[in-house]
């Protein structure tokens, strides 16, 4: 094959190359919306957030030294009531404290939320400014995020919780970060 | 019942699709007039079923059927009608019975108006539509069926988008499409042409015309979608490098690539292997539009609802459509004979440096647009590209072709005179100077880019002028003589100067962007504020309901040296159904200049937010995508390809007995 | 006050590009503060919207980002340092113009690349094939063949 050939066949190689792409861009695990955290392996904010039944501040410094989660929450939002039901349930399977952060809501409507579909928190932090929620790198909610004994970030995941992530990789995560 | 019809239909239009492929290539291939003849038919029958399905859907809409899935999906009997109307193509599935109905409609024009061509070319043009007729008719009924039914029956619908509540949807996606699908017949002809084994001057005038009509179609499609997001949105945008925007850009900019270099290929029967590559990459490009807007390959303002499943089936079409054709090819194109020779400082070498930086230009948006998902395919970072890329690249690629359009219409055939062209192109040249030094005198301290951007867009008008009036020996012989060579002049050489022309208007009113003014502000009735020399004045607010919402509505008046300009009544529009705010601007112009007005949110103690602007030259944006498609039609209407020339000239050059190809 | 406010802004706002949903609200009254954010939140991504900047959206999102970015310059950040804030906490994503860098060579270097590569083939293609002044456009007639043939048998 000369190279005037080759050259005539480069359109079509060219387009195959596209094509894989496409194909790739069409698997389900592709999403061009989700965005990975920026802040994984970064340490946890800095952050000091009223509570939910006003037992004193939320902060950094209580989810020092023992391997935590942090789900960021609210009553406006739709996707959040599909996950509680998973949450529930880890809270009830699980022994890793599992912060809830109330995000740009009403005190009194975060605390509706909770008593009509359950509280699987340890303690409710209430971000009514979202400003926390910028430091975490929260674009929506509801978020998750896992942070280590040391205090950093490990894993977020976008979205409600459902009973597979919580399988497939969260508790596999929880194993290898030695929570209980 | 009727919708039942529809469907039925459509089963029926792909029948006759098949038919139409089936007769036409064989009969092209055996060279039986009867079986051409009946893919001929076929293609008119194609285009009947389908417009009967087509009309069967709008009654659907129109009489708010709601046990039709899709017009439970997307209508509501609140909708003013000529919203059920265009509501119709508002959504994936309409749409897609649109794209096959205009698909349908050009193969028919091709088959009624195919009587001049040659027989087996003219076929094997209806054949390839009718293979790429039959796979969206596929997919249409195998993924996307609008015609289903919904048991039981909801008492309304979910509405349509408010956003799309406007008149801008009932002709941008149609002229879109026709633009986009156009872009098939060119496809066809180049297929058919690699099919036969010649590319010949007759074929680039058979191409041409339907390359320009469907590239005049395009302009306006693109103008008005541009149009319609700068009154619609709010803060006066009229291109973001969205996904969906730039999957209708990368088509136009080889349309009129393509356009260009079959005018090479006419006149001096060259280039032919690149005019038949560029023929297909059109097609293809329109085709991977399509595949990204309805995919969910990309995140886009405008995409449709995303669905995997029918990626899949759109991606299928791809590698059928695009990899056959460029097997094809990669196969016969190395046998076209090459053409004529010429240097490259001619005429040919201009329109080839035309292809080769709209193709540039083609490629940058294409690279810009899926680099994500290249980057994410091989498992780089997750990176955005917006619109500073496409600027700082696109806009400086432009640079050198905006220049060459006023140099190539004055250069020879085969052989130029550069020098001669630029000395001729003085006064272009000057008035441009004249301009650029005017306007930094008034906008000292102001942007310098924006100011040269001015010059050149005024270089690229003066340019066409100056050529026209050499063709024409304006000032140069007496009025009588110059009189006769305009009535004599072709009309395809008036459709470029338009055209070329209303490049520039569109060039200056880009270019002008930068000199707009803002002000936001928050204002109390009575209230007035000043910008760019006028005087706003908030008069009252006010609720207003509509049919299917209820809007707050604010009138101001517009006055400049204490008369007043107008009365603007700026709403914010609350549709109860999808709980959605939509803001309704108000602009003044004088086709120079725009004064554009939107109201914000209220601070709830009196106050309003004003979004006020002063953009000059805006309309001539899409001003000039006017003159752009009505220079296309001029030049469309240039009666020597229909008839006479082209026919003589296919006399001349009859494919031998037996036929050319295999 | 107002009066002066106005003129103020549009003094800055004729060098800055227009700002599509910031509210009266949030603006600075610094105007160059003011212009310097427009001008930063032009390159920020909107996250929860489709290919719009911060500057231009109404979402709630991009309006506590704008809060943000100008409470950062307002206390002294730079320009870049602001952009940095932000983007160690959302990443490279939220730019919209992708920083230039090994992974986005091919990228930014492509455009111009395209167009060198491909005016040297052409100019190549057009060098080789020779410029006309040689080779005749068209093929011999009958009668110059016949001609062209005794010449050349004449010499034998």
């Amino acid at each position: 094959m000369n190279f005037r050939r080759a050259f005539f066949l480069l359109p079509l190689v060219l387009f195959l190359v596209l094509a894989a792409y496409f194909w790739r861009g069409l698997s389900p695990d592709y999403d061009p919306q989700t965005l990975p955290s920026a802040m994984i392996d970064k340490p946890e904010p800095v952050f000091s957030l009223a509570t939910l039944g006003n037992s004193g501040a939320l902060t950094t410094d209580d989810m020092k030294g023992q391997v935590v989660l942090v789900n960021f929450f609210a009553s406006w939002c739709v996707p959040c009531r599909e996950e509680h039901a998973t949450l529930m349930q880890f809270a009830r399977d699980n022994a890793v404290p599992l912060y809830g952060i109330a995000y740009k809501d009403k005190p009194a409507d975060a605390a509706k939320f909770l008593q009509s579909l359950g509280d699987p928190y340890k303690r409710v932090g209430l971000d009514e400014s979202g400003r926390t929620g910028i430091d975490f790198g929260v674009y929506g909610v509801p978020e998750t995020y896992a942070i280590d004994r040391q205090g950093r970030i490990r894993w977020r995941h976008v979205g409600p919780l459902d009973a597979n992530a919580v399988a497939k990789e969260l508790n596999p995560l929880l194993r290898e970060l030695g929570a209980s | 019942m009727i919708i039942e019809l529809g469907h039925f239909s459509i089963i029926l239009a792909l029948c006759v699709a098949v038919m139409q492929s089936g007769f036409s290539l064989e009969g092209a291939r055996r060279n039986e007039w009867n079986m051409m003849a009946a893919g001929r038919m076929a293609a008119l029958a194609q285009f009947v079923l389908i417009a009967l399905a087509f009309a069967t859907l709008v009654h659907a809409y129109v009489t708010s059927d709601f046990s039709v899935l899709n017009v439970a999906q997307n209508s509501h009997t609140d909708k003013p009608l000529l919203y059920q109307l265009s509501g119709v193509w508002g959504n994936h599935e309409g749409s897609m019975v649109l794209w096959v109905l205009i698909l349908s409609l050009y193969g028919a024009a091709v088959s009624w108006f195919g009587n001049s061509m040659p027989p087996r070319l003219c076929a094997r043009v209806i054949g390839v539509m009718g293979l790429i007729g039959i796979g969206f008719l596929l997919f249409i009924l195998l993924t996307s069926n609008p015609f289903l039914r919904l048991d039981p029956a909801p008492a309304n619908g979910e509405g349509l988008n408010p956003i799309l509540q406007d008149p801008g949807l009932a002709f941008h996606p149609p002229f879109l499409y026709l633009g986009y699908v156009g872009n098939a017949v060119s496809f066809a002809f180049a297929v058919a042409a690699l099919i036969e084994g010649r590319v010949d001057a007759a074929w680039a005038r058979w191409v041409r015309p339907w390359t320009l009509a469907s590239w005049c179609c395009l302009t306006l499609g693109i103008s008005m979608g541009s149009w319609w997001a700068y009154y619609t949105l709010g803060w006066g945008g009229w291109w973001f490098w969205d996904p969906v925007e730039n999957a209708s850009l990368m088509p136009w900019l080889a349309s009129t690539a393509l356009i260009h270099s079959a005018i090479v290929v006419e006149r001096r029967d060259t280039l032919k292997s690149w005019a038949v590559l560029l023929a297909i990459l059109t097609f293809s490009l329109s085709l991977v539009g399509t595949f990204l807007v309805r995919s969910g390959v990309l995140t886009s303002v405008h995409a449709f609802a995303l669905d995997p499943k029918r990626g899949v089936f759109i991606l299928l079409l791809l590698l059928i459509t695009i990899g056959g054709s460029l097997t094809l090819y990669a196969w016969r194109a190395p046998r076209l004979e090459p053409g004529g020779v010429f240097a490259p400082v001619s005429r040919e070498g201009a329109l080839l440096l035309n292809n080769l930086i709209l193709a540039s230009c083609a490629a940058t948006v294409f690279i810009g647009t899926l680099y994500p998902l290249f980057l994410d395919a091989v498992g780089g970072p997750k990176l955005s590209v917006g619109y500073p890329f496409f600027n700082r690249t696109f806009v400086p690629l432009m640079i050198p072709l905006l220049i060459a359009i006023a140099v190539g219409p004055m250069l020879a055939w085969k052989r130029g005179d550069l020098l001669g062209a630029l000395q001729r192109l003085w006064a272009a040249f000057a008035v441009a100077i004249v301009v650029i030094l005017i306007l930094f005198y008034v906008t000292s301290g102001g942007p310098v880019l924006a100011v040269l951007g001015l010059g050149l867009a005024t270089w690229v008008g003066m340019g066409a002028l100056v050529e026209l009036t050499e063709r024409l020996r304006i000032f140069r012989s007496p009025w009588r003589e110059t009189w006769r060579r305009a009535l004599n002049y072709p009309r395809s050489s008036y459709g470029m100067t338009i055209a070329h022309f209303g490049m520039a208007v569109t060039v200056a009113g880009l270019a002008a962007s930068a000199f707009e003014q803002e002000r936001i502000q928050m204002l109390h009735v009575g209230q007035e504020e000043t910008i760019a020399g006028y005087v706003l004045r908030f008069d009252s607010i006010g609720k207003r309901d509509g049919e299917n919402y209820t809007a707050d509505a604010a009138e101001f008046t517009l006055l400049k040296g204490g008369q007043v300009v107008a009365e603007l009544k700026p709403e914010r529009r609350f549709f109860p159904l999808q709980q959605q705010t939509v803001a309704k601007t108000a602009i003044h112009t004088n086709l120079v200049s725009d004064f554009y007005l939107a109201l914000g949110d209220p601070d709830n103690q009196g106050g309003w937010a004003v979004r006020a602007y002063w953009k000059p030259l805006v309309p001539f944006i899409w001003i000039g995508g006017v003159f752009m498609a009505f220079g296309g039609a001029v030049s469309l209407s240039d009666r020597r390809w229909r008839v006479g020339v082209a026919a003589r000239r296919m006399v001349k050059g009859a494919l031998p007995a037996g036929g050319g190809s295999a | 006050m107002r009066r002066v406010l106005a003129w103020g802004l549009l003094l800055a706002l004729l060098a800055a590009p227009g700002a599509g949903a910031v509210e009266p609200g949030e603006m600075l009254s610094n105007t160059v503060l003011e212009a310097r954010a427009q001008a930063i939140g032009k390159e920020l991504r909107c996250l929860v919207c489709q290919n719009e900047s911060i500057e231009d959206s109404g979402a709630d999102l991009a309006h506590d980002l704008r809060v943000l970015l100008r409470q950062r310059l307002a206390a002294g950040d730079t320009d870049q340092q602001a952009i940095q804030y932000i983007v160690d906490r959302y990443g490279d994503f939220v730019l919209l113009k992708p920083p230039v860098e090994p992974a986005t060579w091919v990228l930014w270097f492509s455009p111009f690349a395209i167009l060198i590569l491909g005016g040297a083939g052409i100019w190549l293609y057009l060098r080789r094939r020779g410029t006309g002044m040689v080779s005749g456009d068209r093929p011999l007639t009958p009668e110059e063949q016949r001609e062209l043939d005794r010449l050349l048998h004449e010499d034998q």
